[in-house]
């Protein structure tokens, strides 16, 4: 259905505005919460893991002491103690890996299927004015980082900062003198990361959207080649492609020429730390009396490298875990989304419907303050056809918005068999029409859960039946498999007039009281139209109809034409009394048959 | 591959340096246990030195093993940069070439690639090209020098501990590759249950409208939720999988240190020499983990590079045939042919007509008749199989490419518009002067709405032109065909989305601003085609019925059956 879409160009950009912490730490917390007790015991073996990964270094300094004294039963035992212990580290190491991924995984799937589940209550609207890609995007790309985020970077920083504490601990234990190297080459490593991770995002930024720009390009003219080849343009095309290219290169150099000096400067102040503890060890050996063992500067460099390592990880996982909150606020700023509002209390069923429509002094507009429909009325008795014409962009949509009640009106009332619509349950009232849109819509599956869609206790005798009406049958069974064929995206050549039949056949199924035919056989070339047309007729005998259709001559025979003319209903009649008055309408009609 | 890395030739001297760079700057970190050994063994513990030597000489290694760290960092930043630079060159030549190479393929070569195979060569193919060269340029040199003069310096000191240290690295890197290669079909699984779910998502909004209709919004919920389960399953086993591989390669470089320990002891080795291999443990378990994510890198970047060159492979270039002359007096004149996009089934057959400068022709059938193969052939995108086609007289093989194709101004069915200005639409890159592109757009009715745009003929159109109805998009299109003056028009099913009135203002406009250039028209509207000077009916292939409209009226009868259909029964009166 063709809405207008406001286009919101990358709803990403579009916030600027600061992360609302709490909101999204609020809502975290209700999907921990299940997992709290797994959560503790992974935490648990993590600390226990790294803790005796931690007293390895200090084992290997008393056995590297022994070394010199040759003490080989000492030596055996404190290896017998560090086999088990780097055994028993490694099994907790993977046990809590494990167990993170176990969460996280039941913790994305729940707020996929959430998310999910609110998107489906969520109202039309929300859809016309959202690009698909948006949306996908929150569902895959934004929970999976949330999920990669809980599932490794928790772990992470959990394991560093045990790393942290416990090798400080034993560094200080070992030589606290020693440890004042690191009040130099700490700070200087984690303001050195701030700096390179500050100068290089922005830049990362730019790359990433050059990148877009050059693809969005590509998919373009890839798309119209022939256009391209036909206007014989190629040299400007590529030229064109060249600036971009060049863009992208340059905007890839350049966050690259950043961001890889990264690690070297890491490295830089790993190595500086090892030189100056290695210094400084030396000198507290030789010049304090019984200052270090060369055991004891041995663990202490094993230790530095435990401290200085996890620094700069949690350095580095600090950004992620920006980007994480952010996605995980667009999830919960979906979750947190308005749904349709709900049906009133004691809304009716609609049943038995006749067919009666009553429009009185309607008012709706899709933004507020820019009325599309005014003041408008119209009566329809059960069994009649009401045609809506006009220009694209008129608005004929609009009312179709208005009856499914996809949209609600802004004033004025529409009965249903006198009864008001707002009193009624939505479902209730959907029911009562069935549609067939210009836009079809058929989802993966095979043919026959396409058309069975609307109604799944149906026989395969009775699709069958529709398909044959809509003479969309013997083209169905010369697919490979017949009616059990998948309908993806690129595997069966099915043409835009194919599938509008396929839809035609999906609505003869559906037993209700009204039809809207938006457009209905557009893409149905008119041999196949004339064939059709006796099953279109015994579809639409004896029900309400609202027709919207350029061909004016599928028109001529409605009980009341509606002519649109941007977003008002300019003139109303038949045919005849259209004509007789000579209007708008009388000049579309005539249009039709203008000759040069 | 080959064909791939031979791009990086021009930038040898720059790779070259790059690599000698990194060399020197992963030999100095080399150095660093080496010093530090120096340090505790030769120095420290040397109690053939006083303690003034000492200090001296602590300070004299220890400033060595600043420089070294020095070296390190400045070898590695500068290396980086021209690795950076060389790859970055690179992949811009490369995808220059694809790129042009696309832009020249000719119909039947696009169609056997597909377009959105085209452009995913274009785009993440490439891509994954650039990461390959540039993570192998900048770390597939580091590791294996890391590990490589690791083992070197390791020997030259202390053989015996040195073979433990030999012996731990296949382990690691084994236990390694083999976790990954494991794991890896088992996350091409995971990306395709991930792009099922997308499907899904996608599915559900563009059919919110059906879906909320037929009340299935539950059940949609139900099978999305079939997929998620699904794909979080496969997703933790993958991720079970891979969680192996560090507490794996921790454990056996642990366990090494331990033998080390052991065989140090039994060896009489120095705690100082121990100590030094510590270091060496540590330089190469990280060299060998950087190694492991290359190979991932590398193996989907030679399948990337693999898909480009099928491409690149193509041949271009551009064959003037020699046909005989046929002295056709025509316009445009279709001599008895035929043509097959498969080469099994025809979906032409032996199509005759002929038009004159300044006629129009008007083409009509049902969706898979022919029409649009007429264009095709027409603007020679394919040969014929069988038959001749004539411009001015002249077989369309005979043309160069661009001779022939600067003659049209043409309009296809789903044409596409840039997301560019709608003056950079209609002038397409033909630097077209102001005065020709307005008359364009006047003619092409699109006047009213340009001119309700912001910023008229400077307004942006979005990708797709998604800020644009269908309507003012054909209408775009037209008056990008019209703009040049050619000498033929081609709309094909290009004003099926405009209401009569429009279409009929289109249609005057064209007869009397382009009186002069010959045009074809697909539709299938009779109305569209109703005053042409000769309408084709097709069939399947095959033209049912030539003539004007009063002719077809009485010699074709699907063509009178399409007339009483669309314009009712009365049409006739009016």
């Amino acid at each position: 259905m063709a809405v207008r879409r406001i286009n919101i160009k990358d709803t990403r950009n579009f916030e600027k505005r600061k992360v609302d912490k709490k909101f999204v730490i609020k809502n975290l917390f209700g999907y921990l919460k299940p997992y709290a007790p797994l959560l503790a015991l992974v935490f648990f073996a993590n600390i226990l893991g790294t803790v005796s990964n931690l007293v390895g270094p200090w084992l290997c300094g008393l056995a590297i002491d022994n070394i010199e004294i040759r003490d080989f039963a000492k030596i055996a035992f404190y290896a017998e103690l560090l086999v088990s212990l780097y055994v028993v580290s490694a099994l907790l190491e993977y046990l809590s890996a494990v167990g993170m991924a176990y969460i996280s995984r039941g913790i994305v799937k729940k707020m996929r299927n959430d998310t999910f589940r609110r998107l489906s209550t969520l109202p039309v609207g929300y859809f016309d004015v959202r690009q698909a890609g948006d949306i996908i995007s929150v569902l895959s790309y934004d929970i999976d980082t949330v999920g990669e985020s809980l599932a490794n970077d928790v772990i992470i920083v959990l394991k560093s900062s045990v790393m942290i504490v416990g090798s400080l601990v034993m560094m200080i234990i070992i030589a606290p003198v020693l440890v004042l190297v690191f009040v130099v080459t700490v700070p200087l490593s984690v303001i050195m990361t701030r700096i390179i991770v500050g100068r290089v995002q922005p830049l990362f930024r730019k790359r990433s959207q050059k990148l877009g720009e050059l693809n969005g390009y590509v998919e373009e003219i890839t798309t119209g080649q022939k256009t391209t080849r036909a206007y014989n343009c190629e040299e400007k095309i590529i030229a064109d492609f060249e600036v971009k290219n060049e863009e992208a290169i340059n905007a890839y150099s350049r966050a690259e020429y950043f961001g890889t000096i990264s690690g070297p400067c890491v490295n830089m102040v790993n190595n500086l730390s090892l030189t100056l503890v290695s210094v400084f060890g030396a000198l507290l050996y030789m010049f304090t009396v019984g200052g270090m063992t060369t055991g004891q500067i041995s663990s202490f460099i094993l230790y530095s490298r435990k401290f200085s390592g996890p620094i700069n990880e949690i350095a580095n996982i600090m950004g992620e875990f920006q980007s994480a909150i952010a996605a995980a606020e667009r999830v919960f700023r979906v979750q947190a989304e308005e749904p349709e509002p709900a049906d009133k209390e004691g809304a009716e069923t609609l049943e038995n419907v006749r067919g009666d429509v009553d429009i009185e002094h309607l008012t709706f507009g899709y933004v507020e303050g820019k009325t599309v429909i005014k003041n408008f009325s119209l009566s329809v008795k059960s069994g009649q056809v009401v045609a809506i014409v006009g220009h694209t962009g008129a608005g004929k949509t609009t009312i179709i918005n208005l009856l499914m009640r996809f949209y609600d009106a802004g004033g004025g009332t529409i009965k249903i068999d006198g009864k008001n619509v707002e009193n009624l349950t939505r479902a209730s009232v959907r029911a009562a029409f069935t549609m067939v849109l210009q836009d079809t819509w058929l989802f993966a599956g095979t043919v026959y859960e396409n058309i069975a869609y609307g109604n799944p206790d149906v026989t395969r005798e009775d699709v069958i039946r529709v398909c044959k009406a809509a003479k969309i049958h013997s083209f169905i069974t010369k697919l490979p498999q017949g009616y059990d064929t998948l309908l993806t995206d690129n595997a069966v050549n099915i043409s835009k007039g194919q599938k509008q039949l396929l839809t035609i056949a999906r609505a003869m199924l559906l037993d209700s009281p009204m039809l809207i035919l938006d457009e209905a056989t557009s893409n149905v070339d008119t041999r196949t139209e004339q064939i059709i047309q006796e099953a279109m007729g015994n579809l639409m005998k004896g029900r309400t109809c609202f027709v919207i259709a350029h061909r004016l001559s599928t028109i001529r025979h409605a009980d009341k034409i509606l002519v649109m003319k941007n977003g008002d209903v300019v003139e109303q009649g038949t045919h005849d009394s259209l004509m007789a008055q000579g209007g708008y309408y009388a000049e579309l009609y005539y249009s039709q048959f203008e000759s040069v | 591959m080959t064909k791939t890395l031979r791009y990086i030739k021009p930038y040898g001297g720059t790779v070259a340096l790059g690599l000698i760079l990194k060399f020197f700057g992963s030999v100095a970190e080399l150095f660093l246990p080496l010093l530090l050994k120096w340090i505790i063994d030769g120095v420290a513990a040397n109690e053939a030195l006083n303690s003034d030597q000492k200090l001296r000489w602590t300070l004299i290694f220890g400033g060595l093993m600043l420089v070294c760290a020095a070296v390190a960092l400045l070898g590695n930043i500068f290396a980086n940069r021209l690795t950076v630079k060389s790859s970055g060159r690179m992949t811009h030549d490369l995808r220059y070439d694809l790129f042009k190479k696309t832009c020249y393929l000719n119909s039947a070569q696009v169609d056997g690639f597909g377009v959105p195979s085209l452009i995913s060569r274009l785009t993440s193919d490439s891509y994954y090209v650039n990461q390959m060269v540039a993570r192998t340029l900048r770390l597939g040199v580091r590791a294996p020098i890391l590990i490589l003069g690791g083992l070197i310096l390791a020997f030259t000191q202390d053989a015996v501990l040195a073979c433990v240290l030999l012996a731990c690295v296949p382990l690691v890197g084994v236990t390694v590759f083999f976790i990954t290669r494991k794991s890896i079909p088992v996350f091409f699984e995971v990306q395709r249950k991930q792009d099922e779910m997308v499907r899904r998502t996608q599915e559900n909004v563009t059919g919110v409208r059906v879906i909320k209709a037929l009340a299935k919004g539950e059940y949609e919920v139900g099978k999305f939720e079939d997929v998620t389960g699904d794909l979080a399953a496969t997703e933790f086993r993958a991720n079970r999988m891979m969680s192996l591989s560090n507490p794996l390669a921790t454990l056996i470089l642990n366990l090494g240190l331990v033998v080390l320990i052991a065989v140090g002891a039994a060896c009489h080795s120095s705690s100082g020499t121990v100590l030094e291999f510590l270091q060496f443990f540590t330089i190469i378990l990280n060299a060998m983990i950087a190694l492991t994510k290359i190979f991932v890198v590398i193996s989907r970047g030679s399948a990337s590079a693999s898909r480009i060159e099928s491409v690149l492979d193509m041949d271009t270039a551009e064959t003037i045939q020699n046909c005989p002359a046929g002295d056709s007096r025509y316009k445009i004149e279709f001599r008895d042919v035929s043509f097959s996009y498969n080469g099994v089934e025809n979906n032409l057959n032996n199509v005759n007509f002929a038009i004159c400068g300044g006629q129009t022709l008007g083409i009509i059938g049902a969706t898979g008749s022919g029409k649009s193969t007429i264009i095709n052939l027409l603007m020679h995108f394919y040969d014929v199989n069988s038959g001749q086609i004539f411009v001015d007289g002249r077989d369309v093989r005979n043309y160069p490419a661009a001779e022939l194709r600067t003659k049209f101004g043409a309009a296809f069915q789903n044409d596409f518009l840039m997301a560019a200005t709608v003056r950079e639409n209609v002038d397409y890159g033909r630097n077209l002067s102001d005065e020709q592109i307005n008359r364009a757009i006047d003619c092409a009715q699109a006047r009213e709405f340009i001119d309700g745009l912001d910023g008229g003929l400077e307004f942006d159109l979005a990708q797709k032109a998604n800020n644009l109805s269908g309507g003012q998009k054909q209408r775009l299109l037209i008056a990008r065909a019209l703009a040049a003056s050619p000498e033929i028009i081609i709309l094909d099913d290009s004003s099926s989305a405009l209401d009569y009135a429009t279409d009929a203002a289109l249609r005057k406009a064209l007869a009397r601003e382009y009186a002069s250039s010959a045009k074809v028209i697909v539709a299938q509207r009779i109305s569209s085609v109703k005053h042409a000077d000769l309408i084709l009916v097709l069939d399947d292939g095959n033209v049912i019925g030539a003539g004007t409209h009063e002719q077809l009226l009485e010699t074709c009868g699907e063509y009178k059956l399409i007339y009483t259909t669309q314009m009712g029964a009365g049409g006739e009166e009016y």
